[in-house]
């Protein structure tokens, strides 16, 4: 029976949720907010005569869940933030590359409904929010009938479409600790064209250099080419202590091991792999060229 | 405030339009359905249903939105804005001029998403630059205008400079760059396309394709099937078929069956048409149908099909050739082996998809003994014939009337819903409607062939082509379509537009298990000429050539004759191409040059191609039919059979049948393609509307001049003042009325009219492809300057000249729309587009070319007179596309050093083979 459902409160949201228990998941609700990628995925099915979602919670009307919010020591990004509202709200340049990846997920009538969180939980390898929200060590918020409990991101996605939310759970913000001053960030996407594409990879980084032009901070994380978007430990470990035209140089095809990208259509495992350490090198000479400009 | 539970219906209170509405539907039901089906906004179309096209684009509380990804429930009280509201308000009205102005809406079915992303833009931003207009408009895509006409538009409404609107007088209109007389339903969303309009009480089809390119099938119950599914009527299978279930364009290869008879070659086949109610087929589960499926090996590619123990597809081609079509003349054998300088290569093209942005929609109803058909279509005529065999009907009783036509690019000259609706509604005895899916209809519809061409060339020492010789398999999938046509159109002009002295060329069509294979723009013609033009890179290098000379050593002139036996006796105008070309391409080299000497990462590069291209049928009969008369109040109506699929020719033909006739265009009112009304004019592809339709439009409004000058015994210069129930004849001094009121009006009220008919003059080829396959040719030479990334292997296309000679152009902007436009298109064939069937049937796993991939564009028509032509005129539609793969894939190799051989040259493709040039 086809059920649309549209709580006001985070509490009747996950009271919905818990009565939810259907054992087949295809049947359990749908979470709906911006719906950019849930009438997609319908179109698909209903082409093909299969079964579409027709048990939806839609939570665009918990007013609780809108907006973004910056605290002295978080940002609070709503699970109805949308790329454009990430993207006029002012923030330090450690959020510059989150704000150039919501520039450049689908056309502007997709950052006007699609909302950061909707793009953590569907989980996509290629998804353009997380490597940039990963480098900000961003973390998510969760809500259910116990209370709430917060996963760093990196727990959260946990596969190509599979993330760590029982059921009975919402996610209802991401929160991201205010980064340090002299942090700054880039994201740099690869597609086969300039508009509405799918990344090939896509990197993004955030550092941070001293008076003395040292990288204290470095954190850099790649997408879709692993079934997780990922930080790069190894490499980060490294860049520390360098200076920039020193880090730009140290980095090896070694250090992108923990990477595994597939052939798919869009391009071979073997070239996204190289493509993720040129625009790690560019991302760097980027930020390099930024700090110079500063000085 | 309480939560909501919907279980049903909702109360939904918006307004739309500055008009507030209160409806009830489910909750889930997108906006844009709401718009169109509910509220009957039809202004707001759908591409695809999954917000990659935004020609849904609406405002909704002042910001642009997909309304496809918006449910009803989520406006509860909000402001919409949609087309509709533009002409009450001062951005809009500008926005529209513009685009009328500036030839930015050519089809139009992504005009009004176009329209509605910039009026979002100039409300926050009054005056913005380039880049901002591409950033808002950047979310809908056209496959039209190739974009920049729609940036310079948006600049123009912006900036307020407004260009005088083109008022052409009598005498002056061919020539001037007219406003599309069609153009304001295209701006203002008032045009019907197939999905914008059907009868009230239309029933909805719904299609059952197979998931599986090749599988034998059984149907139980359907009946019993259609009276347990609430909202089902009937459920239509081959037998249901009442004449033949079978079409395809070729009078003698009809192997298309409209519903698969217990086998199907491809996925995406129809099988069964579901006739109900709309909501109960959208919410069908198509799993519980009584279809038992038997899925066996397809046969994917063309080595599959050609291997020796290969099953047939069908029994009629038991070895999976359906045609093989071939170009000899001389000893193309001897050349080569006595040729100082040798080039070949093996080049790889894909499937590539029309991509329209109007999916394939209409209706259907039976009047009486007759069956009426409004749909999208190239084709109108041939859509009537093959109807009349479907329902076994005499093409008398079959009237098509083609809607509004949201792109085709050969893509809608088969036919797609015709058939199914017209069975539904026969049977019925209901108007029956469907409009496919954007993922049905790149499953189901045809596509460009992909090729696997060896080619050979040389040339002697001073740079003379002595030979050439190619030979082609083309996949054109599991039925024929327009398969002969490319298999008989590429050996003719695989030498490209050169003089080749020795030439054998052979092109083979192959059955696949893979998506039928049709006409796109260029019939073959531009995988062909990827592969020669790349081997004349070759040969100039080797001969120590520049590039462009080479090309214009070896230009074909006229004098001259074609591989084919054809003497070129006139309007072959490469040579003067290629010397307009002549500054701009040194300046790139030497630009190129420059910037290489600094560049590390990214190199530049330049390259040139060209073609030519017969317009018309091949050694086929393609006339066309037109009429031009006057009623007794002295009306002029111009009876044009030609559909315009956006490229303008209702325009034009009106153009071209206002001179002859001496009228003001303005005067001329226009019935266009409806089979019962106008006169049998071809179908809108090959390039020959203008040539072969503006012929017939010129000798048509001829002749009623001439009948006027008869009456009133006026002289061949007299001045005919039209506009009222008396015309005037000015002869010199004397002047003489004609009252229209006294003459006997014949069929449609007409008093005096004129007819005109014109079947290019074409003759057989022989065994050896000797023959005159054409009137005349195109031709065309465009230039591409382009930017490679060494390391990541994209490419960032700079600038692209493109020279034409078009005999004349009868509307420069329109011209230089269909430049752009092809260029947008060959762009996409170059470098981003392919189609692997079942894995890319939408939009975003499908790439076309987006507002950020044009380049600058730069045309320069040529005009070199083409005697048959009216006022000299050729065709634009595929030569425009053609030359522009074959210039970038020349740039990259002029960058790289590596001739691309696998097409599209998608990032990782030219990276691993910079890898393995790096290594050797």
């Amino acid at each position: 029976m086809a059920k649309y459902l549209q709580p006001v409160t985070v509490e009747e949201a996950v009271s919905f949720l818990v009565a939810d228990n259907d054992s087949e998941p295809h049947n359990r609700l749908s979470i709906l907010a911006g719906a950019t990628d849930f009438y997609p995925a319908k179109t698909t099915r209903q082409a093909w005569g299969q079964p579409m979602p027709d048990k939806i919670l839609d939570i665009s009307c918990i007013k609780e869940l809108q907006g973004i919010v910056a605290s002295k020591d978080h940002l609070r990004i709503g699970a109805l933030a949308t790329w454009s509202d990430l993207m006029s709200f002012s923030l330090s340049p450690a959020f510059d590359g989150l704000k150039k990846a919501s520039r450049q997920v689908g056309g502007v009538q997709i950052q006007n409904r699609g909302t950061l969180v909707g793009n953590i939980c569907n989980a996509s390898p290629a998804a353009d929010g997380m490597p940039p929200l990963l480098a900000l060590d961003a973390e998510v918020e969760i809500a259910s009938a116990n209370g709430r409990r917060v996963l760093p991101l990196k727990s959260f996605v946990l596969g190509n479409r599979r993330t760590a939310l029982e059921p009975g759970e919402i996610v209802t913000a991401l929160n991201v600790p205010m980064p340090e001053d002299r942090e700054k960030s880039v994201f740099l996407k690869l597609g086969a064209r300039s508009y509405l594409v799918i990344s090939i990879v896509s990197v993004a980084a955030n550092i941070a250099v001293d008076a003395t032009n040292r990288i204290t901070v470095a954190k850099i994380a790649v997408g879709a080419c692993s079934a997780v978007p990922q930080r790069l430990g190894l490499l980060e470990q490294r860049l520390l202590g360098l200076s920039m035209p020193e880090a730009a140089r140290q980095i090896e095809p070694a250090m992108l091991a923990s990477l595994k990208p597939i052939d798919d259509v869009r391009a071979s495992a073997d070239y996204r792999m190289d493509a993720a350490l040129t625009l790690i090198k560019r991302a760097l000479a980027e930020l390099g060229n930024q700090s110079r400009q500063a000085a | 405030m309480n939560h909501h539970v919907h279980l049903g219906l909702i109360d939904v209170s918006m307004t739309v339009n500055g008009v507030r509405h209160e409806i009830s539907a489910s909750p889930a039901t997108r906006l844009s359905t709401v718009l169109r089906d509910t509220l009957g906004l039809t202004g707001t179309k759908v591409g695809c249903d999954a917000g990659d096209c935004g020609a849904c684009t609406v405002s909704l509380d002042g910001k642009q939105v997909c309304a496809c990804l918006v449910s009803v429930a989520q406006v509860q009280g909000n402001q919409i804005q949609t087309v509709e509201a533009l002409a009450k308000d001062p951005i809009g009205v500008a926005l529209q001029a513009a685009f009328a102005r500036n030839g930015a809406a050519q089809c139009g079915i992504c005009t009004p998403g176009m329209l509605m992303a910039a009026h979002d833009l100039l409300k926050r931003v009054r005056v913005p630059d380039r880049a901002a207009v591409m950033d808002a408009l950047g979310g809908v895509l056209c496959r039209c205008t190739g974009y920049l006409k729609i940036i310079d538009a948006v600049l123009e409404a912006a900036h307020g400079q407004i260009i005088s609107s083109v008022n052409a007088a009598a005498k002056q209109s061919i020539g001037a760059s007219v406003e599309k007389l069609d153009g304001a339903s295209r701006i203002d969303g008032s045009a019907h396309f197939g999905a914008d309009f059907a009868p009230a009480d239309s029933l909805w089809l719904r299609v059952v394709r197979s998931p599986y390119a090749k599988a034998r099938f059984e149907t139980d119950d359907l009946v019993a099937f259609a009276e347990q599914h609430p909202g089902v009527l009937r459920i239509f299978s081959a037998k249901d078929v009442p004449g033949e279930n079978s079409f395809g364009v070729y009078p003698d290869i009809k192997d298309q069956p409209v519903l698969a008879d217990g086998h199907v070659r491809y996925r995406g086949e129809a099988v069964l048409a579901i006739v109900g109610e709309k909501a109960a087929l959208e919410s069908l589960s198509l799993e519980a149908l009584p279809l038992r499926w038997h899925v066996e090996e397809p046969l994917t590619g063309v080595i599959a099909a050609l291997a020796k123990d290969a099953p047939s597809l069908h029994a009629f081609r038991p070895d999976n050739i359906l045609t093989q079509g071939m170009v000899e003349t001389g000893d193309v054998d001897h050349a080569l082996q006595n040729s100082e300088f040798l080039a070949e290569g093996v080049f790889e093209t894909g499937f590539v998809e029309h991509a329209y942005i109007e999916p394939e929609a209409g209706y259907a109803r039976r009047i009486g003994d007759r069956i009426e058909i409004f749909a999208c279509t190239q084709a109108p005529y041939m859509d009537r014939d093959e109807v009349a065999r479907v329902l076994g009907l005499s093409v008398d009783a079959v009237r098509v009337i083609p809607s509004a036509c949201g792109g085709g690019f050969g893509g809608k000259l088969d036919v797609s819903v015709q058939p199914l609706l017209a069975i539904a509604a026969w049977l019925l005895d209901r108007p029956v409607r469907t409009v496919w899916s954007r993922i049905e209809s790149m499953a189901s519809s045809t596509k460009r062939h992909p090729s696997h061409i060896t080619a050979k060339a040389g040339c002697d020492r001073s740079g003379k082509l002595t030979g050439f010789t190619m030979s082609g398999d083309f996949n054109t999938g599991a039925y024929a379509s327009w398969g002969p046509t490319v298999a008989n159109r590429v050996p003719v002009h695989a030498t490209g537009p050169y003089k080749v002295p020795h030439v054998r060329n052979i092109c083979r069509a192959v059955y696949t298990n893979e998506t039928p294979a049709g006409a796109f723009r260029g019939f073959g013609v531009p995988q062909a000429a990827i592969a020669q033009e790349a081997l004349f890179d070759t040969l100039a290098e080797k001969a120590g050539l520049d590039r462009l000379e080479f090309r214009l050593l070896n230009a074909i002139r006229a004098g001259q004759t074609t591989s084919s036996g054809h003497l070129l006796e006139a309007s072959a105008g490469l040579p003067e191409c290629l010397e307009k070309l002549r500054p701009e391409w040194q300046k790139m080299l030497r630009e190129a040059e420059a910037f290489n000497a600094t560049a590390t990462t990214t190199r530049r590069g330049v390259g040139v191609g060209c073609m030519w291209y017969g317009i018309g049928n091949t050694s086929m009969s393609n006339p066309s039919t037109m009429r031009v008369t006057l009623d007794a109040k002295g009306t002029i109506t111009f009876w044009n059979g030609a559909v315009d699929i956006g490229q303008g020719s209702t325009t034009v033909l009106a153009q071209i049948a206002a001179d002859a006739l001496g009228a003001p265009i303005h005067l001329l009112n226009s019935v266009v393609g409806d089979t019962d009304r106008t006169a049998d004019a071809g179908k809108t592809s090959a390039s020959r509307q203008t040539f072969v339709s503006g012929k017939a439009a010129e000798i048509a409004g001829a002749a009623l001049r001439a009948e006027i000058l008869r009456l009133t015994n006026a002289g061949a210069n007299a001045v005919i003042v039209f506009g009222g129930s008396t015309i005037v004849i000015k002869d010199g001094p004397q002047t003489t009325n004609l009252d229209l009121t006294r003459l006997t009006p014949g069929k449609d009220g007409a008093v005096l009219e004129g007819i005109g008919s014109f079947d290019p003059p074409t003759k057989a080829l022989d065994a050896k492809g000797q023959g005159v396959p054409y009137a005349t040719y195109g031709f065309a030479a465009q230039l591409c300057s382009l930017d490679v990334d060494m390391e990541l292997g994209t490419i960032k296309l700079n600038k692209i000249v493109a020279a034409h000679d078009v005999g004349k152009a009868i509307n420069p902007m329109l011209v230089e729309g269909q430049i752009h436009g092809g260029i947008a298109q060959g762009l996409g064939l170059a470098l981003m587009e392919e189609v692997l069937p079942g894995r890319t049937e939408n939009l975003h796993d499908y790439l076309i070319p987006t507002f950020g991939d044009m380049p600058e564009i730069e045309i320069i028509i040529v005009e070199d007179h083409e005697p048959l032509g009216p006022s000299g005129a050729k065709g634009i539609g595929e030569p425009a596309l053609a030359p522009t793969a074959p210039a970038i894939l020349g740039a990259i190799r002029h960058a790289t050093g590596i001739m691309p051989t696998k097409i599209p040259v998608l990032p990782h493709r030219l990276w691993e083979r910079m890898q393995e040039h790096k290594h050797s």
